[in-house]
């Protein structure tokens, strides 16, 4: 099962003993934060996670696939993540088959 | 922004609860999310994105410096993909 917001949030409720109002407060800014930042277009930079970098994409030629009809598919910003290094050796080492 | 600077603002935000707490809290989130990928399970964040490991195939790769030739065994990655709501404002400002 994938790892959301609700079972974060009771990590902080058990773990730590925030109220539940505040864990999930305390969620929901965390991601908040790292939204407004790249929004600026800042990077964000987490040591041992990992970083959001933004990367600008120029204009390319597109088509859309149901009509075939050519449509410029416009220039924008994409985030993109870069895992750091101790993240990467984490799940290689525990993922290795 | 730094870590260190993402726990400066939760804590201006969340001024009702101790610096410590909210530091605390911040490290736990991020802990939580890297042994949720260790075990090999996705995380999903609406608005934000979702997490997942890639495969990639093993190979044989080269030592740069002396170009011996390695095997390299398949292996998991991170991989990010952005939410609607994260894609959306990222963009404003080019739009």
């Amino acid at each position: 099962m994938a790892l959301t917001k609700a079972e974060v949030s009771e990590h902080l409720y058990e773990k730590l003993g925030l109220s539940k109002r505040d864990a999930k407060m305390m969620v929901e800014e965390f991601f908040e934060e790292i939204r407004t930042c790249l929004e600026k277009g800042e990077q964000v930079k987490l040591s041992g996670f990992g970083n959001f970098d933004l990367r600008v994409k120029n204009e390319r030629p597109g088509r859309n696939p149901k009509t075939g009809e050519d449509i410029p598919i416009s220039a924008r910003k994409v985030v993109t993540f870069r895992p750091g290094q101790k993240l990467k050796a984490r799940v290689e080492e525990s993922n290795n088959d | 922004m730094t870590k260190s600077e993402l726990i400066e603002k939760l804590i201006d935000k969340m001024d009702h609860l101790s610096a410590k707490d909210v530091e605390s809290a911040t490290k736990e989130i991020l802990e939580m999310m890297a042994e949720t990928l260790e075990g090999g399970d996705r995380i999903e964040i609406r608005g934000f994105g979702s997490f997942s490991l890639h495969y990639r195939a093993p190979r044989v790769g080269r030592n740069p410096k002396t170009g011996e030739s390695v095997d390299l065994t398949g292996k998991y990655v991170p991989h990010f993909k952005p939410g609607k709501e994260l894609r959306e404002r990222v963009n404003l400002s080019l739009a």
